[in-house]
């Protein structure tokens, strides 16, 4: 396995990314989910911190969709902070001085792992829709052999919320011992009719871009802007709620006085859209936005285990501490909820709170103070039993930065 | 009645009455007393988790909380436990049988939608169950009514029964009745006092009629 460079391919050619990346697979290929051999395969990450002589306190941060491995720094392409950069920091509650961090970009992404913009190496040609077809599993499973890699027998902690959740929850059933403390946020052990539904929605506005051209946009020299920009609208509603919404923008008009009677942006809530769309099509990839929801889409781990989601769990070892928000109807409570019931029949180490909060699925993401009381007291808990040192939570410093901008889900 | 006697029940030198931890709740105490050192234990309704605290740090068991409101759960889960947010009316069936030594169930019987059904949870999820509750039949309430004609108030009753979230309120001798015809077996039987101290109920209309809270331990009768 060499050590690489990470590679971000943007409409401008490649650019170096900060970081590391792994070759893995290179001399067996991996068996992917879907029975297919892959290999060699490329996945980027970042760390932080520092990893202790005993290798007893890495954090592994799984990201969700449209995340990356940047995740407690300013992003090298869009210059945005660091996207969970209120979990994972100086005194947060993953904290940078006591934790060494890691975080991946998940296989199929486009931040520098394979994924569907790199090229091909039977054709040198980008993969576009000839990049196999991958799953939760086949992310975790890449994860999995970095992790191996670094050397490190047993994570202290696998978190994640939302997408990053699902891997949290496939880490603890497929390798137990290899993880002391589990965190799934915001997520459920498997996609809803109603998640595959919007996610259907996004594929079907990306593939009916003229400019998305089968997928082999890049060697059109095009980009499926209006698909793809689209795509995140409406993924970006289902991260909010009514009230969220109603509180960021209500009925108000866009730099007018009156409503222009036009198709115009008139709303503000119309604007903001647009603009999420927009900016979102120059870091991230359409054909990689195919490839991730599908994954999600996929994801059932009770399938696996008989159709029981509590064999998933027996007799493990791992701690689990599971959160969900009031507010959040893609993940909702309901589907936390299975899990801990999963993981209470089999007796399992589980915690679980419902955070109140009006901001939806993103509140995963945003400043919950409750939410990171409760995840700081937590891991110390579970640091003190391993000997690990433990640590104070420092207050969070948002000055200049306005955290309920821009976040990525 | 088996011969299941609390250790240390008599207050003053136990480490909760020094720490003053469960210093607030008589029946606590009993309760962590009657619990086995490095044993399985749920509490359902553990607020806090004042007593699965002091049970996991003191008495070394595998500890599991569940509790209805959030701010519990959180201040729970903040100081380590693995408390999860759930409903003693609801949820207490997703738990496999026999999952625990003790399902404790301290002064929330009272207040749950079927306290029949709940208490069958509870004998099947704990090899044994530890149940407390307001004894209604305590003299105080018994006179409250009588003498001043209004619903009573005491330190186990704090409440206006405009602001209680007590539905279910039962004296000892009632209680008994309950165990008795969902055919749980009472393994042992105490009364505590105002003061805080506990005796075993060796006579149930003594105990019906001078105990503040009743403090049982049951199984499910084979």
């Amino acid at each position: 396995m060499d050590k690489l460079v990470p590679l971000f391919i943007g409409p401008d050619g490649p650019r170096e990314l900060p970081g590391a990346a792994l070759r893995i697979g290179a001399e067996q290929p991996l068996r992917l989910r879907s029975g297919l051999p892959f290999g060699p395969a490329t996945i980027a990450y970042q760390t932080y911190g520092t990893l202790n002589a005993a290798r007893s306190n890495a954090v592994l941060v799984c990201h969700a969709l449209t995340g990356d491995q940047y995740v407690a720094e300013d992003h090298p392409i869009t210059g945005r902070p660091g996207w969970w950069e209120v979990l994972v920091g100086p005194g947060r509650p993953i904290d940078t001085e006591r934790f060494f961090v890691i975080c991946t970009n998940v296989l199929g992404g486009c931040m520098g792992s394979s994924g569907p913009r790199e090229p091909d190496p039977r054709t040198g040609r980008p993969w576009g829709l000839e990049f196999p077809v991958v799953t939760i599993s086949d992310m975790v499973l890449a994860q999995r052999l970095l992790v191996d890699h670094l050397g490190i027998d047993r994570l202290f902690c696998v978190i994640g919320g939302s997408m990053g959740g699902m891997q949290v929850l496939e880490w603890a059933a497929k390798y137990p011992e290899r993880l002391v403390t589990a965190v799934p946020v915001a997520t459920a052990a498997h996609h809803s009719a109603q998640n595959i539904a919007f996610h259907e929605i996004g594929r079907q506005a990306i593939m009916a871009d003229p400019d998305w051209h089968g997928g082999r946009y890049l060697e059109s020299g095009t980009i499926p802007r209006r698909g793809l920009s689209v795509a995140r609208m409406t993924a970006h509603v289902t991260y909010l709620s009514e009230p969220a919404l109603h509180r960021k923008f209500g009925r108000r008009l866009q730099d007018r006085e009156t409503p222009a009677f036009s198709f115009d942006a008139d709303f503000q809530v119309e604007s903001y859209l647009r603009y999420q769309g927009s900016t979102f099509v120059d870091r991230f990839d359409a054909n990689s936005y195919l490839y991730i929801t599908r994954a999600m889409d996929y994801f059932d781990l009770a399938a696996d285990y008989g159709g029981i989601l509590a064999e998933a769990f027996r007799d493990s070892p791992v701690r689990f501490c599971l959160a969900s928000f009031s507010s959040d109807w893609l993940f909702p409570t309901a589907e936390c909820r299975r899990i801990v019931h999963a993981l209470n029949a089999v007796a399992a180490d589980v915690s679980f709170v419902e955070i109140e909060s009006d901001k939806g699925h993103d509140a995963f993401l945003l400043d919950e103070p409750e939410f990171h009381a409760t995840l700081h007291g937590f891991l110390n808990s579970s640091a003190e039993r391993l000997g690990l040192p433990t640590g104070r939570l420092r207050p969070l410093d948002l000055s200049g930065r306005d955290p309920t901008k821009d976040r990525i889900s | 009645m088996s011969d299941t006697t609390p250790g240390r029940r008599n207050g003053g030198g136990t480490p909760g009455w020094a720490t003053g931890r469960l210093a607030r709740r008589g029946d606590l105490q009993l309760i962590a007393d009657l619990v086995r050192p490095g044993s399985r234990v749920l509490d359902i309704g553990c607020g806090d988790g004042a007593l699965l605290e002091y049970l996991v740090t003191e008495k070394q068991v595998t500890g599991r909380g569940l509790e209805f409101g959030q701010s519990g759960v959180n201040a729970a889960v903040a100081r380590g436990l693995s408390v999860i947010q759930g409903d003693a009316n609801t949820d207490l069936e997703d738990y496999p049988a026999d999952a625990f030594d003790y399902a404790v169930l301290s002064k929330t019987l009272q207040a749950t939608r079927s306290p029949a059904a709940v208490l069958r949870q509870l004998v099947r999820i704990g090899r044994l169950a530890i149940v407390s509750f307001p004894n209604f039949g305590y003299w105080r309430v018994r006179l409250a009514l009588l003498l001043r004609g209004r619903m009573p108030r005491t330190s186990s009753l704090p409440d206006h029964w405009y602001e209680t979230e007590n539905i279910h309120l039962c004296t000892i001798s009632d209680f008994l009745d309950l165990c008795e015809s969902c055919r749980i077996r009472v393994e042992a039987a105490y009364v505590v006092a105002p003061d805080r101290t506990a005796k075993p109920i060796r006579s149930v209309r003594s105990a019906n009629l001078f105990g503040q809270d009743g403090v049982f331990l049951l199984s499910a009768r084979s």
